[in-house]
């Protein structure tokens, strides 16, 4: 081999790993995956609707098939609802107490997101923070179980 | 069986690349004005919830109408059997591919969402002409690329009759469709028609056939390559003969309109008080569109000229873009008959809506009608110099052995 | 420019921002939150079920009670769909913002020819049971619900308008600008479609009145009656029954929801 492509060599090996070293500095969101400390479930020790790694899995199906269930059959009785995730997972600001929105850089959903390089078309259109003014069933979150809401449609205690 | 030869197009590199340069910076700016549309939003466009197709609109009917009129002039070679156009048929093929190319990207670019284009791909509603067109607009491309590989590759030659029958039903379906957009609209005074969808066919002979003349034209002329007049000839007239045609549905589609008492209002906004409509009509459409090309095509000296049958073909698009622009912004500018018998003082979107909808082109959005133009003339400008789709020679004896 | 910075520029959070987002917060939850206690202790259990066509939602607009100059039931569906939250750019012309804001109600006047007679009454989406608008639309966003309510699945919009030429009413809106604040009940965005639903989401939630109908009736008009048309008793079909109405544009067939008397 010649010593111009030797150092051609060493030098693509030198510059390469100098990339992928300042790169994986960079995503050190990876640890703050969900940030955890950045939601109400961390704080308040409420569960969410479904166990983390199914959520983290399937979240975006569970949201795309509630959008089709309250669009086209007006089915708003559900845990699955982008309104709820929302009002668990937004942070509020500690100085005043307002909230921030939830897919802005370093909240909750960005978290995982900008690792991912998956867009939040969402909140193109929807809210980003909690507005008090939609009335929902109360206290779902935290059981996750449809049987509960038809219960209370139906009006039987459970 | 005489065998005709076909050539890359080779004027000098400088002029080749000098041409592309320029329709590429056009192309590009076009793109950068769709960019900054969809970026901003449509409301640094001309458009409003009352005219909501404008400009880029009226580019992208009238290049889709026009390529398939473009594929016209195979059609005459392979499916009613006219030899002298059967060597005219590889630029015929090539020029619809790339109008249709350039029109679509106008229309996408303008959507609202265009990152959406993929569910209005894959979701459908087949009750909308819309959705139909999506399935005809690509069912095109891919049929005419079949009938283009079986005019140059010789193995499939036998097989460029039926191809070309199958692309001639396809491409009068297509119009047909483009057409019916608004033939089925009911809500609308101007639209609401049966004769727009063969309007719109006939449209689409004439403005095909003008883009191709001149593309044909400029090729040869700046290649120095023979054109005889025998061909020049026999396609001049033939386009005089479509816009005749044109004129003909024009005056049909006004004269039934002003026979219902009801179409009144609408027709004397057309014809009379419409400002830019009517003056898009009477002076784009129908002096400039049709009158004055069909004067030159087939007066005794001028017809003869080649600088005058170009101008003629330049005219018949302008017409067309002024026919385009009438029909489909003007029949929005025109209220809509929600209360017959009485006059809307305010319509709710304040008073200077109140009757006839504003609306004045934005460049934006000329920009990025121009820009599809470029791009059609790109493709068509790479497509005749790296393939070959010009016939060698189109003198006199080539075309036609039997002239004097 | 770059376009990704100025994307995130619009969602970071500044003071101002913050501040606009608190005050908008705590001034509709101050307004809307005795409505929305009271709401949700009425009817209103949100739905968990699909809908059906057992309900057919439909509206009667009494023109003779329509007050020329009042605006309350445009400016009460602007404040409940969150249309009064979007703004006039700048460099836009007034006049070209009101051709190009969101506008599912509006108010048209009208003078008859012969008699000069001049009359006014509010103008929606029709709701018809044939629309156009759905019709045309290519991927089916525009549709009709069970319950007979015309709206749009703007998930699958792609904003191609044809639903806004298709509309004989002109009661479509197309988003011209980008939206920065939106009401969870009432989702928009940028380069979609969209109309007067009806008020879904109060319906949706077990509420039975739509904003424009409480305003009028709070102003003291009661010129708009909604409810149920599949329902002999309720309060719309018993309005229908008492007076002469019709729709307008009858000659199409449509067979719209709203119905009009007085005009």
């Amino acid at each position: 081999m010649t010593s111009a492509k030797r150092i051609d060599q060493t030098l693509f090996v030198v510059l390469f790993s100098a990339v992928v070293g300042v790169l994986s500095g960079c995503s050190s969101g990876v640890e703050g995956l969900g940030n955890r400390e950045g939601s109400l479930a961390g704080e308040s020790g409420r569960q969410c609707v479904k166990p983390r790694d199914e959520i983290r899995r399937d979240h975006m199906e569970l949201i795309k098939h509630q959008r089709d269930e309250t669009v086209r059959k007006g089915i708003r009785a559900s845990d699955h609802k982008l309104a709820s995730c929302i009002e668990c997972h937004v942070r509020h600001d500690d100085d005043e107490g307002q909230p921030v929105p939830v897919n802005a850089p370093g909240q909750f959903c960005a978290s995982c997101h900008q690792y991912a390089a998956v867009g939040l078309a969402c909140f193109q259109c929807h809210a980003t923070v909690p507005t008090d003014d939609v009335p929902h069933a109360p206290a779902t979150a935290s059981h996750g179980l449809q049987g509960d809401v038809i219960a209370q449609e139906k009006g039987t205690e459970q | 069986m005489r065998k005709i030869t076909f050539r890359e197009w080779s004027i000098d590199n400088g002029r080749y690349w000098a041409l592309l340069a320029i329709l590429a910076a056009i192309a590009g700016i076009g793109g950068l004005s769709a960019l900054y549309m969809e970026h901003e939003g449509h409301w640094v466009t001309g458009m409003t919830n009352l005219v909501v197709w404008g400009t880029p609109h009226v580019f992208a009917v009238f290049l889709i109408v026009a390529a398939s009129g473009a594929l016209n002039v195979a059609s005459i070679g392979s499916v009613f059997g006219k030899t002298m156009y059967k060597p005219l048929a590889r630029l015929s093929g090539l020029l619809a591919i790339a109008l249709l190319i350039g029109g679509l990207l106008v229309l996408v670019l303008d959507l609202g969402r265009p990152d959406r284009l993929i569910v209005a791909m894959t979701t459908y509603n087949f009750k909308s002409i819309f959705a139909w067109n999506i399935y005809l607009y690509v069912g095109f491309m891919v049929i005419v690329a079949a009938y283009l590989w079986t005019m140059m590759e010789r193995r499939v030659n036998k097989h460029s009759r039926t191809v070309g029958l199958f692309a001639f039903v396809w491409r009068l379906a297509l119009t047909t469709g483009t057409g019916s957009i608004f033939g089925f609209l009911v809500s609308r005074q101007a639209y609401d028609s049966a004769v727009l969808a063969p309007m719109f066919i006939i449209m689409s002979f004439a403005y095909g056939l003008a883009f191709y003349l001149l593309v044909l034209m400029f090729a040869y002329n700046q290649e120095g390559r023979p054109m005889g007049d025998v061909i020049v000839n026999r396609l001049k007239n033939l386009l005089g003969v479509f816009v005749a045609a044109v004129l003909f549905f024009t005056i049909v589609y006004h004269l039934t309109k002003l026979y219902g008492t009801k179409y009144h209002g609408v027709e004397s906004f057309f014809l009379i008080h419409g400002g830019i409509y009517t003056m898009a009509f009477w002076v784009g459409q129908i002096i400039l569109g049709a009158l004055i090309p069909l004067g030159i095509l087939y007066h005794p000296a001028l017809g003869k000229s080649r600088s005058w049958i170009a101008s003629a073909c330049a005219l018949v698009i302008l017409g067309g873009l002024a026919g385009m622009y009438f029909i489909i912004i003007g029949g929005q500018a025109y209220p809509l008959d929600l209360f017959p018998g009485m006059t809307v003082i305010d319509e709710g979107f304040g008073e200077v809506a109140a009757n006839i909808a504003p609306y004045s082109p934005s460049l934006p959005e000329l920009l990025l009608g121009l820009g599809g133009v470029a791009v059609a003339m790109l493709m068509t400008t790479v497509g005749i110099r790296v393939l070959k789709f010009l016939p060698e020679s189109l003198a006199d004896k080539v075309v036609d052995p039997h002239s004097a | 420019m770059n376009k990704r910075s100025d994307q995130i520029q619009i969602e970071q959070v500044d003071s101002s921002r913050r501040s606009f987002i608190g005050a908008a917060v705590g001034t509709s939850a101050a307004v809307l939150a005795p409505g929305v206690v009271i709401h949700a202790l009425a009817d209103g259990q949100p739905r968990a079920e699909a809908v059906t066509a057992k309900v057919r939602w439909g509206m009667m607009v009494d023109a003779n009670k329509c007050a020329g100059d009042c605006t309350a039931c445009v400016d009460a569906c602007d404040t409940e769909n969150g249309i009064d939250l979007m703004h006039k750019p700048e460099g836009q012309s007034d006049e070209k913002f009101v051709q190009q804001k969101p506008s599912w109600m509006r108010k048209v006047k009208l003078k008859d020819n012969l008699t000069g007679r001049q009359s006014s009454l509010p103008m929606l989406c029709q709701h018809c049971e044939y629309p156009p608008c759905v019709d045309v639309c290519p991927t089916g966003a525009s549709f009709r619900r069970a319950d007979g309510i015309v709206l749009v699945d703007r998930h699958d919009c792609i904003g191609c308008r044809y639903c806004m030429m298709a509309c004989p009413y002109h009661a479509r809106s197309f988003l011209h600008d980008t939206v920065t604040v939106k009401p969870t009940r009432a989702p928009r965005g940028k380069g979609c479609v969209e109309s007067c639903n009806f008020c879904v989401h109060r319906l949706d939630n077990g509420e039975t009145t739509t904003a424009c109908q409480d305003a009028c009736a709070k102003d003291g008009h009661k010129a708009i009656v909604f409810g149920d048309l599949n329902d002999p008793q309720s309060p719309v079909s018993q309005a229908l029954k008492d007076q002469p109405n019709r729709q307008i544009r009858a000659d199409l067939q449509l067979n719209t929801g709203v119905r009009y008397s007085g005009v």
